[in-house]
C-alpha cells in the first residue's frame, strides 16, 4: 500500500516514509500480544560453546537463534511465539547425551537443532529415539546411518567427498594418481577414507598410492606428516591431499603446508571440514589453490543467498563474521521444519515427520533443495579453491542438485540394503 | 625522390604484415585470457611460447590475481591501462597456474634481474617440457652465476629427459642421478613409466638420489624432534620452576601460556596504528607477555596458593578452578574463535642448510628461543641475588627466614617469576598453535610429562628430558603414526617411572628431602 502511494505521488515519498516508520513503532510493541493465545513452541540448541569445537559451533546456535528472531518477526508459527532454549554440551560427548535428555524431558522442547562432530551424533541418538524426538543434523558426515528421529541436513559421501576426488583425478583438477588421506581419528575421517579407498581401488589405484594418516584432535605438530607428504608426491605420479582433518588442528596444518613451500600447483589438497569460518584465524596467502568441497559457499551469488548474507550481518552485526555450509544446512533445516510444522498444523513429532517429507527449500546454495524419505536432502556439490581474503572461488560445480546415498555403495556390508 | 618514396611504400607494405602479425597473435593470445579455463590455459601457453616480452606484466599480474577483466566482455584490461569502473579481476584454476609458471619460467630465462632468472630456471625444471631445451641451451650459454648454471642444467637435463633423443636422455639420466633433489627422483621414475627402455640406468640414478636422501632425512628428523622438543622444553619451563622448584601442582600452567599467547595478540592489535613498528610486534610481545602473566601470577600466588601451601590436593584442586576461570574469562572477552598472531615475514618459509637439508624457519626461531629462555632462566636462578634466596626458600624455608629473607615475597617472585616465563612460551606458541582460550590445555599434561621425566627441580633435566621425548616421537611417528607415537611415549614413560621415580636428574641430598 505504501509503496503504492508512494510510486502515484513522489511527492510523498517523505510522508510514506513517516507513516511507515510510524506503524514500525507502532508494531513492535504490539507484536507480543498477538501471541497470546497458547504457550510457546521451544526450539532446543545442542552445540558446544565451549571446548575445542566451539570454534565451530558457536556460529551455528547464533544462526538458530537468528532464525527463531525471523520466524517471530514474521508472526511466529501457528501463531504461538518461537522460543530458543540453548544448552552447552561442552564439546564432551557424553554431556551431548545427558543435555538431549535434559531438552526432551524438562525443557520438553519440540524439536532440536544441535551436533557438529559425527561422535557427538552417535552419542544423542539413542536418546532421541528412545523419547521420539526431533533432531536436524547440519553437518556433512559420513552416512551410514538413518534415523527416522533425525533429519540430516548436510551432505552424505556422495554429495561431498567422491565428487571432490574426482575432480582431483580430472584434468582440471591436476590428474592426482597418488592420493593422501590425512584425518582426524574419530568415526567421520575413518568411515569417509574407507568409502574412498574402496571408490580409488574401482577406479584403479593401486593401494600402494594411497596413503592414510591419522592424528589426535587439535594436533599441532603436522611437521612429520606434511615431509611425508612430499616423499609420497615424490614417486613420479602426481599426487594430491583429502583432508578430514577437523577442527583448529587445520590452522598448523596450513601453516605447516605453507612453511614447507607445498603449493596448490604440486600438491593439491581438498579438505572437507574447512570453511569460511575457519580460514578466518589463518593468513591464506601461501593457501591460494587449495581446495575444499562443500554444498555452499559465501560467494555464491543468487538471491537467496544475498538474503541470507544480508539476515546474517544484520543479526550479528560484526561485518567480519562470516557465513558457512553448516550454517546454510542449518539455515535451509530451520525454514523446511517451519514449513513442515505449517502444514502439519501442530508440532507433534509423528506428524511433522511425515510433513517434511518432499518439503522444499529454495537454499542459498542456488538450488532448490528437497527432503527425500531417507531423511536426507538433495544438494548441489561444489568445490571452491582458497583466495588471498579468505573466501573461495568457486571452480567446479554440479549442474544440479544431487539425492543423498547415505548407504555408500562403496561399502560391502551395505550391498543388500534398501535404498531411498 | 619518387623512387625513395616507392621504395619506403614497398618495404613498409612488406614489414607491416610481419609486425600486424605479432600483434595479432599477441592480441589473440591475450583474449583468450578472460576465457574458461582451458582457453586460459591454452592462452596462457600461447603467450609463453610467442616470447613477446609485453606478456610478462600481463602474466605476472593474472598469477598475482591482479588482472582486470572488462565488464562488457571486451577481454583483459593491460596492467598498464586504467581500470575501466565495474572490472572485476580474473580468476586462475590450478591447471592455468602452472601454465603460468611455465610460461613466465620461458619468459623470464634472459631477464636482467638474477633472482628472476633462478626463479625462471625453477619453474621450467618443473614444468618438464622438451621445447624448452633449445630456450634453455641459449640461456645457459649468456650465463655466468654459477648457482643459476647449474641450476638451468638440471633444467635442461629435465627437458631432455622427455625428449626423444635417446643418447640426450640417457645423459639426462646421470645428471639427474648426481643430485639429491625429491623432484629430479620424481622426474625419473615419470621417465620410467613413460619409457622402459632405460629403466636400468633409471634405477641406478634412483638408488644413488635415495643414499644421499636417506642421511638428509635422517637430519630433518633430527631437526623435526629438536624442534617438537623445544616447543616441549618451552611449554614446561615455566613449571619447571612453579612446580619443580616451589612444588605447586599448579594446574593453571597451561592458562599462563595462553594468556602470554593472548598478549601477542594484543600487541599486535595495539601496533596496527603503528606500521613502522608492526614486524617486530613478536619480539615485543614477549617482554609484555613475560610482565603480564607474571603479575597475574603474584596475584594467584598471593590471593589464593598461600593459603594452601603443604595441602598439595586442595592445590591441585583450585588450581584447576582457575585455570577454568581464566579460560572462559578470556573466551567471554576476546570470543570463541581463534585468533592470528601474524608470522613476520623472518619466520616464514624455508631454510636450506649446506648439505640440502630443509628447515622450517619458525620451527627454527623456536628452538634458538627456547634455549635463550632456558639460559636466561638458569641464570636468574644462578646470578641474582633473587636467585640465591629462592634457593634458600626451597632448601630450608626456616633458616631461609632466620637469615632475614623474607620467605613469602620470595614465593610470590618466584610463582610470579615461573608464570611469566609460561607466558613467554606462549607468544611463542602462537606461531605454531591456535590462539584459543583452550590453548594451555593441550600443553599441561605434556608439561608435567616433561617435568616429571626430567627429574622434579632440575632445569637440566628438563631440557634433557624435553628433548629426548621429542626426538622418540618424531622417530617413532613414521612407523606408529601420530597416535600411536604418542601412546608409545606414554608408555615407555611410565615404566621409566616405575624405574626412577625422581626422573633423569634425580636431586640427591637433604634438597630433594625437603
Amino acid at each position: 500500500m505504501t509503496t503504492n502511494a508512494a510510486a502515484h505521488h513522489p511527492m510523498t515519498r517523505r510522508a510514506a516514509l513517516a507513516a511507515g516508520l510510524g506503524a514500525a513503532a507502532l508494531a513492535g510493541p504490539s507484536i507480543r500480544p498477538s501471541f497470546a493465545q497458547g504457550a510457546p513452541i521451544k526450539v532446543g540448541v545442542l552445540h558446544s560453546l565451549s571446548g575445542t569445537m566451539a570454534i565451530s559451533e558457536t556460529a551455528l546456535r547464533d544462526t538458530v537463534l537468528m532464525m527463531v528472531e525471523w520466524i517471530n518477526a514474521r508472526g511466529g508459527l501457528l501463531g504461538r511465539r518461537v522460543e530458543a532454549v540453548v544448552v552447552d554440551p561442552a564439546s564432551n560427548w557424553p554431556l551431548f547425551a545427558e543435555k538431549a535428555r535434559e531438552l526432551l524431558q524438562v525443557a520438553k522442547v519440540d524439536v532440536v537443532f544441535g551436533c557438529w562432530t559425527s561422535v557427538s551424533r552417535k552419542s544423542v541418538l539413542p536418546v532421541f529415539e528412545e523419547l521420539n524426538g526431533l533432531l536436524f543434523y547440519p553437518v556433512q558426515y559420513e552416512g551410514e546411518e538413518q534415523s527416522r528421529n533425525v533429519f540430516y541436513t548436510g551432505a552424505a559421501p556422495n554429495q561431498q567427498a567422491i565428487p571432490a576426488v574426482e575432480y582431483l583425478m580430472s584434468a582440471d583438477g591436476g590428474e592426482a594418481k597418488r592420493i593422501a588421506l590425512l584425518g582426524t581419528d574419530y568415526v567421520y575421517p575413518r568411515t569417509t577414507n574407507r568409502i574412498l579407498r574402496a571408490f580409488l581401488s574401482s577406479k584403479g589405484i593401486a593401494d600402494a598410492d594411497i596413503m592414510e594418516e591419522y592424528t589426535p584432535f587439535g594436533h599441532s605438530d603436522w611437521q612429520g606428516i606434511v615431509s611425508r607428504v612430499k616423499r609420497f608426491a615424490g614417486e613420479g605420479k602426481k599426487a594430491a591431499i583429502v583432508s578430514t582433518i577437523n577442527g583448529d588442528a587445520n590452522v598448523p596444518f596450513y601453516r605447516e603446508l605453507g612453511n614447507q613451500g607445498i603449493k596448490a600447483e604440486d600438491i593439491p589438497s581438498v579438505a572437507f571440514s574447512v570453511g569460511e569460518e575457519e580460514l578466518a584465524g589463518i593468513d591464506t596467502k601461501p593457501l591460494v589453490g587449495h581446495l575444499a568441497a562443500w554444498n555452499y559457499f559465501m560467494s555464491v551469488q543468487s538471491p537467496a543467498n544475498d538474503e541470507f548474507k544480508k539476515m546474517w550481518s544484520a543479526y550479528i552485526k560484526n561485518p567480519r563474521r562470516v557465513t558457512n555450509d553448516p550454517m546454510e544446512a542449518t539455515y535451509t533445516g530451520f525454514r523446511m521444519w517451519t514449513q513442515a510444522v505449517a502444514k502439519a498444523g501442530t508440532t507433534a513429532v509423528d506428524p511433522v515427520r511425515e510433513a517434511m517429507y518432499g518439503q522444499k527449500v529454495d537454499a542459498p546454495c542456488g538450488y532448490a533443495e528437497e527432503m527425500h524419505r531417507n531423511h536426507h536432502l538433495s544438494k548441489p556439490v561444489m568445490i571452491g579453491e582458497v583466495q588471498a581474503d579468505g573466501q573461495f572461488n568457486i571452480v567446479w560445480k554440479t549442474p544440479a542438485a544431487i539425492p543423498a546415498e547415505n548407504w555408500s555403495p562403496f561399502i560391502p556390508e551395505n550391498a543388500n540394503r534398501r535404498r531411498g | 625522390m619518387g623512387n625513395l618514396i616507392r621504395a619506403v611504400l614497398v618495404l613498409l607494405a612488406l614489414a607491416l604484415p610481419a609486425a600486424a602479425q605479432g600483434q595479432d597473435a599477441f592480441d589473440a593470445a591475450l583474449a583468450g585470457l578472460a576465457g574458461n579455463f582451458n582457453q586460459q590455459a591454452e592462452a596462457v601457453e600461447r603467450l609463453g611460447a610467442l616470447g613477446d616480452p609485453r606478456a610478462v606484466p600481463v602474466l605476472r599480474a593474472l598469477a598475482d590475481g591482479r588482472l582486470l577483466k572488462r565488464p562488457d566482455g571486451g577481454g583483459v584490461v593491460q596492467p598498464s591501462e586504467p581500470a575501466p569502473p565495474g572490472a572485476e579481476p580474473v580468476r586462475v584454476n590450478n591447471r592455468v597456474r602452472v601454465a603460468l609458471r611455465g610460461a613466465l619460467g620461458r619468459l623470464q630465462l634472459v631477464s636482467p634481474d638474477p633472482g628472476e632468472r633462478l626463479a625462471a630456471a625453477e619453474a621450467v625444471f618443473r614444468s618438464r617440457d622438451a621445447a624448452n631445451a633449445p630456450l634453455l641451451e641459449a640461456a645457459l650459454a649468456r650465463e655466468s652465476v654459477p648457482r643459476i648454471r647449474a641450476q638451468m642444467e638440471l633444467s635442461l637435463a629435465a627437458s631432455r629427459l622427455v625428449a626423444d633423443d635417446g643418447e640426450a636422455k640417457r645423459a639426462a639420466v646421470f645428471a639427474l642421478g648426481a643430485t639429491a633433489s625429491t623432484d629430479a627422483r620424481a622426474l625419473l621414475l615419470e621417465a620410467r613409466a613413460a619409457d622402459p627402455g632405460l629403466s636400468a640406468e633409471i634405477e641406478a640414478a634412483v638408488a644413488a638420489i635415495d643414499r644421499r636422501l636417506a642421511l638428509r632425512r635422517a637430519a630433518e628428523t633430527l631437526f623435526q624432534g629438536l624442534s617438537l622438543g623445544s616447543v616441549l622444553l618451552l611449554a614446561a619451563l615455566g613449571l619447571a620452576v612453579t612446580f619443580g622448584v616451589m612444588g605447586v601442582i599448579n594446574m593453571a600452567h597451561g592458562e599462563m601460556v595462553m594468556l602470554g599467547a593472548y598478549t601477542a595478540v594484543v600487541v599486535q592489535e595495539a601496533l596496527r596504528g603503528v606500521p613502522a613498528l608492526l614486524p617486530w610486534s613478536l619480539p615485543l610481545s614477549v617482554p609484555a607477555a613475560f610482565l603480564v602473566t607474571a603479575l597475574v601470577g603474584a596475584a594467584i600466588e598471593r590471593g589464593l596458593i598461600r593459603h594452601l601451601y603443604g595441602r598439595p590436593l586442595e592445590t591441585l584442586l583450585m588450581t584447576f578452578g582457575v585455570g577454568m576461570i581464566l579460560q572462559q574469562a578470556v573466551r567471554t572477552l576476546f570470543g570463541a574463535q581463534n585468533r592470528d598472531v601474524t608470522s613476520p615475514a623472518w619466520m616464514q618459509g624455508t631454510l636450506t642448510l649446506p648439505g640440502g637439508v630443509a628447515v622450517t624457519q619458525n620451527r627454527l626461531w623456536i628452538i634458538v628461543f627456547g634455549l635463550a629462555v632456558l639460559l636466561a632462566v638458569v641464570a636468574a636462578i644462578r646470578l641474582t641475588r633473587f636467585g640465591l634466596e629462592m634457593r634458600a626458600v626451597v632448601q630450608n624455608r626456616r633458616i631461609a627466614a632466620t637469615m632475614g629473607i623474607r620467605t613469602g615475597r620470595v614465593d610470590a617472585l618466584t610463582f610470579a617469576f615461573g608464570s611469566g616465563v609460561a607466558g613467554m612460551a606462549g607468544v611463542a606458541l602462537s606461531q605454531i598453535d591456535n590462539v584459543s582460550p583452550n590453548l594451555g590445555t593441550g600443553y599441561i599434561i605434556d608439561s608435567f610429562m616433561v617435568v616429571v621425566f626430567g627429574g622434579v627441580g632440575s632445569l637440566a633435566g628438563t631440557l634433557v628430558g624435553a628433548m629426548t621425548l621429542g626426538v622418540v616421537n618424531k622417530v617413532l611417528e613414521p612407523w606408529a603414526g601420530a597416535v600411536l607415537a604418542k601412546v608409545a611415549v606414554l608408555v615407555a614413560l611410565m615404566l621409566f617411572i616405575q624405574r626412577r621415580p625422581r626422573g633423569l636428574f634425580a636431586l640427591r641430598g637433604r634438597a630433594a628431602d625437603a
